[in-house]
């Protein structure tokens, strides 16, 4: 059963429609993240959670229970700010212990509860300390403490890693996934940090413009983008005109780049017809460049032409043209030792995918 | 070379300007000391102008009167220009900003003038009450200024923290919003007391006949010329300041910088 059911929330500021009919169900103990960019209407989502917004029509229940109108202190959930919202005046035994201070626990109950919180977030040393006077990532642990203290239903997550380094940043990740498979409590996560989103999630919700474009889990949102916005915006993509030629029991026929015609696998495809038009997705470490013709059963393009080349380390980006015009990105694991082979600018090579590897956008889906 | 003659320069106007303020202080302080009726040369040490002016009673009833009027003025004032602070951070209205501004840089003259034909206007009888009033009115700018750049350093999600967490708009204000301001209402406060404390042109247009505060029985000792009396009464009035100031400025660094 769903913990968290958003039904057809709606909510508009002015003119601006910032949350146009969202419903979400959201499944007890999920990780469960809110991905897109700034002024995606995601923050405005979180916030009717929490309860400091309402919303012009639609509702949230929690647990079956209808918390639309309930105000923020009568919600069985909590948020944890980008800031961090540690209280300046009171040390961090005080600060997790203001939950149940408000909740009137009795005082002993108190005590034994925010040691133990405490103990799981590594802080019992610092205990009497003000937030002042403690680090970032030690601020985001009390944070966390501090809203898991009472056993919330709900955990909303309000970029709170962006205040990190990166280093810490990924520390942090390990540390919320552990935290949430041992509290067992959902959380619903809102980022515009996509590599984070796909690192952490159950699910993904990927935003834009207050609709949910695309809701699935990551490897599938990652992999198989149902809309140009959703390829954009996750990663590298490279997205090629193509155009459906015919459409079969397993999938759809395709003309790509006006040259290439190959056929892919699409188990959704009840909604496209001959003729359309739209774009062949497929991310760039994908694709195999060779000098030699290849020999694999895979597609392949011939006479493509090395733009120029980015060596990030573990990986290089190639930008690629073929037709004079097609542009396209490949990324290869720098997988040797030493120094990787580059295929050099202005050379001629092959490139080869296999089709299943991407997959079809049909231009309808675009939203932008 | 260019940034050593610069430097040099101004901690020399540092040095004038610390000595253009506080030379003629130290020098009313030192005769306070003086073992002379009159205050020209150095005679030699005594604490008797302070026994004196314990003695002397009026003097004694004014400054009672004046530390009763401060702590009246400064706590409405604290209480009233808190609100007006928070309010005016919350709903970031420009123009009510400035006019919260005006009373501080308007001429006392002008205020206390105003005051008094106001007073007048609605048959309100000059005395120690509005001589209270006036002064809440202009110590209110004072802490809602002190208030408001306190809260302009504050994270504003703790009070949605706060609510989130279980609290009550209400205990969120008290148990959240006014300690992690308290630092700035205290500087408010202490301001707003030593300007009361101190206020001669303001009371002087609003005081009744019979009415005394310290600064205004200081004037009308003065008309006698000035004693040493005088001499040790503003020394105490000094080191009261100094002391108040010194505080309020520990308590609200964003203040003074």
């Amino acid at each position: 059963m769903a913990i968290l059911e958003i039904k057809n929330i709606t909510k508009q500021f002015d003119d601006n429609l910032v949350v146009d009919n969202i419903s979400i169900n959201i499944e007890q103990g999920e990780f469960f993240t809110l991905l897109g960019p700034s002024g995606c209407g995601k923050t405005t989502l979180l916030r009717m959670l929490a309860g400091f917004i309402t919303p012009d029509s639609g509702s949230i229940l929690l647990d079956g229970k209808d918390i639309t109108h309930l105000p923020p202190e009568k919600r069985p959930l909590h948020t944890i700010f980008q800031s961090y919202a540690l209280f300046p005046h009171l040390t961090v035994f005080d600060n997790i212990a203001f939950p149940l201070k408000m909740a009137h626990w009795d005082k002993h109950k108190i005590t034994a509860q925010v040691e133990e919180l405490l103990e799981d977030v590594r802080l019992t040393k610092f205990m009497w300390r003000y937030p002042h006077e403690l680090s970032g990532g030690q601020k985001q642990r009390v944070a966390i403490a501090r809203s898991l203290v009472d056993r919330p239903k709900l955990l909303l997550l309000d970029e709170p890693l962006s205040a990190l380094d990166a280093r810490l940043r990924e520390h942090m990740h390990i540390e919320l996934v552990k935290l949430q498979e041992e509290t067992g409590v959902t959380f619903v996560y809102v980022t515009h940090d996509q590599q984070e989103a796909l690192a952490l999630s159950s699910r993904i919700a990927v935003m834009n413009l207050g609709s949910i474009e695309q809701l699935d889990k990551p490897a599938v949102v990652y992999s198989k983008p149902k809309t140009y916005f959703v390829a954009d915006f996750l990663g590298k993509c490279n997205l090629l005109k193509a155009e459906v030629l015919a459409i079969t029991d397993t999938g759809v026929k395709l003309k790509v780049a006006d040259s290439i015609e190959f056929e892919i696998v699409d188990v959704d495809n009840g909604n496209y017809a001959v003729g359309q038009i739209g774009w062949y997705s497929i991310r760039p470490e994908k694709i195999k460049l060779s000098r030699k013709m290849p020999t694999t059963e895979f597609m392949y393009i011939d006479k493509v032409v090395v733009n120029g080349y980015y060596y990030y380390g573990d990986a290089t980006l190639y930008e690629l043209s073929f037709d004079g015009q097609v542009k396209l990105q490949v990324m290869l694991s720098n997988t040797k030792a030493e120094e990787p082979n580059f295929f050099i600018d202005n050379s001629e090579v092959f490139l080869s995918f296999d089709p299943e590897a991407g997959n079809f956008i049909a231009e309808d889906q675009c939203s932008n | 070379m260019q940034t050593n003659k610069l430097s040099k320069l101004l901690v020399f106007g540092g040095i004038v300007t610390f000595l253009f303020l506080y030379i003629p202080l130290v020098v009313l302080i030192l005769y306070s000391f003086n073992d002379s009726r009159i205050n020209v040369g150095w005679v030699g040490f005594t604490l008797k102008w302070y026994q004196v002016l314990f003695a002397d009673q009026q003097l004694v009833a004014a400054a009672l009167n004046s530390l009763l009027i401060a702590v009246i003025a400064s706590t409405v004032s604290v209480i009233l220009g808190t609100m007006a602070g928070v309010a005016l951070h919350r709903y970031k209205i420009p123009f009510l900003t400035a006019l919260v501004m005006v009373p501080v840089a308007a001429p006392e003259l002008l205020v206390g003038v105003s005051l008094l034909l106001f007073f007048l206007l609605i048959n309100f009888t000059l005395g120690y009450a509005s001589i209270i009033l006036a002064h809440t009115a202009f110590c209110i700018s004072f802490v809602t200024i002190a208030v408001k750049s306190r809260m302009f350093g504050m994270d504003d999600s703790i009070i949605d923290a706060a609510r989130d967490l279980g609290a009550s708009p209400l205990k969120a204000f008290c148990l959240v919003l006014i300690p992690s301001i308290l630092p700035g209402i205290i500087a408010g406060w202490l301001m707003a007391f030593t300007l009361s404390l101190d206020d001669f042109v303001i009371t002087f247009f609003t005081a009744g006949v019979g009415s005394s505060t310290l600064p205004l029985a200081i004037y009308s000792m003065l008309k006698m010329g000035v004693t040493p009396e005088i001499n040790a009464a503003s020394t105490i009035i000094i080191l009261f300041t100094l002391i108040l100031t010194s505080i309020a400025t520990k308590l609200s660094p964003q203040l003074f910088k």
